[in-house]
């Protein structure tokens, strides 16, 4: 593996974002009835204490019955080298994919990035418009439960729109996470029901935190990339 | 009176190699002469939407039969008229390229269908205590409180979306337990004829069980129609 692409932790500014021997539930960067009315109080409560919960309490549990070297690898490091044990990728994957996704959203989020990442997008998909397009269609197209990304294709030095199913984060790929939407049924069911197009267009409209892609973005930049 | 039963035996083969001139000639007649006129249809369900309650809520239902199952009829059929051009084109790689639509729509399709007929009210149908299925359950399981146990396990663990199956192994005469993911069938995936499905996709549950799908495994045998099971069994052992 490319040590540059590892690990991302240490470039991520929350201090969140921590290693396997200490995977803790993290708290929410804002109150549970701070995404109201676009995402409830109640989804927010049962989606961060039950499920992720779980997912870290599972993790913890298999890392501590596992492996010895485990405790030693951060989370990024389990993802990307232990994609075959199921039970442990699952649950550690899916630690970091909810910790990254509460980042990508703030009370009073929505608009559209600035800067370098504005600009890039602009480079790689044409235009802000189209990038949405191929965002909005990854999050309606995932075959059951999965997240839709924007990421960063270090080899290639372009941004890209990618679809993971169940558990699946993009670094297995070689792609940065920028920007993240959960679209597990658990994550808009409360509020949506069956109609995830809408959630995925309140939470482009009204809840994305830029300002965090742009910080991701930033910390993989090498600042040479062509424009 | 029940409306009559339909779809629940719908099925879509479809080849993935290329389809010779001559064979996607008929293909693209079979798909145009199929019942009405190759569409499927929404079935109706053998109950009301509250029949099913505590179970599953009659919002749960409505929605899942309405909205999901009804999505999946439509974007069957929408993926079967491409698939109808394609074969009619001879485009092999056009009809390759629609695999995972008609498997996911066709498998939503298919499941949905065969989940609501394997349900009833609660209290209408008990565990069978003799015949066909009474002995298929001991000879696989040892008695009926293991194979709730096992299934019940089995579907809870399905990572994500999917579905809890006890299928019927034409090869050994037994049947089993089994899982599959998202909507894929559970005859084209596994060769086992379905028996008794349970959907653990979160649609399923959510609304009335939250996370907790657990509670949700274990209220649905209350609702479970073992006549339409032992039917779809004596059935498949016929064959």
């Amino acid at each position: 593996m490319n040590p540059q692409k590892l690990p991302l932790s240490a470039l991520f500014a929350s201090a969140a974002f921590a290693s396997a021997a200490s995977l803790e539930l993290p708290q929410l960067p804002y109150g549970y009835d701070a995404l109201e009315p676009v995402i409830s109080q109640k989804t927010l409560m049962t989606h961060h204490t039950k499920h992720h919960a779980k997912y870290v309490n599972t993790a913890n549990q298999l890392i501590e019955s596992g492996d010895a070297a485990l405790k030693d690898l951060s989370q990024e490091q389990i993802m990307t080298f232990y994609q075959d044990n199921i039970g442990l990728f699952n649950n550690v994957a899916q630690s970091w994919n909810h910790n990254f996704y509460w980042h990508c959203m703030k009370p009073g989020g929505g608009g559209e990035p600035q800067g370098k990442l504005a600009d890039k997008i602009t480079h790689d998909f044409g235009s802000f418009g189209n990038f949405m397009d191929e965002m909005e269609s990854a999050a309606l197209t995932a075959f059951g439960s999965g997240w839709a990304w924007l990421g960063y294709y270090q080899d290639e030095q372009k941004l890209v729109v990618v679809k993971t199913t169940g558990a699946g984060n993009p670094i297995t790929d070689g792609i940065v996470p920028i920007l993240t939407i959960d679209v597990w049924e658990h994550a808009y069911y409360l509020d949506y029901q069956e109609k995830r197009k809408a959630y995925v267009n309140a939470f482009f409209d009204k809840l994305v935190d830029w300002e965090f892609a742009e910080m991701n973005y930033a910390a993989f930049a090498t600042g040479k990339e062509e424009l | 009176a029940r409306p009559p039963r339909r779809a629940a035996s719908a099925s879509v083969h479809v080849r993935s190699s290329a389809l010779p001139p001559s064979l996607s000639k008929s293909a693209a007649a079979y798909l145009s002469s199929a019942p009405s006129g190759g569409a499927h249809v929404l079935p109706d369900l053998p109950y009301d939407y509250s029949a099913l309650e505590p179970a599953v809520s009659a919002e749960t239902m409505e929605l899942h039969h309405s909205k999901h199952h009804n999505t999946y009829v439509t974007n069957l059929n929408a993926s079967l008229e491409k698939l109808d051009a394609a074969a009619s084109a001879g485009d092999a790689s056009a009809i390759i390229g629609l695999q995972g639509a008609l498997k996911f729509n066709g498998g939503g399709h298919v499941n949905h269908s065969l989940f609501w007929e394997n349900l009833c009210a609660k209290g209408s149908s008990e565990a069978p205590t003799s015949g066909p299925l009474k002995e298929a359950i001991d000879a696989r399981f040892g008695d009926f409180e293991a194979m709730k146990k096992e299934v019940s396990a089995m579907t809870v663990g399905v990572q994500g979306s999917g579905w809890g199956w006890l299928g019927f192994d034409a090869k050994t005469g037994r049947i089993e337990a089994a899982t599959c993911p998202n909507q894929d069938p559970l005859h084209a995936t596994t060769g086992l004829v379905p028996l008794l499905g349970i959907d653990v996709w979160e649609h399923a549950y959510y609304v009335d069980y939250r996370n907790v799908r657990p509670n949700y495994v274990n209220a649905i045998w209350d609702v479970v129609d073992w006549s339409k099971v032992e039917e779809r069994l004596v059935a498949a052992a016929a064959k």
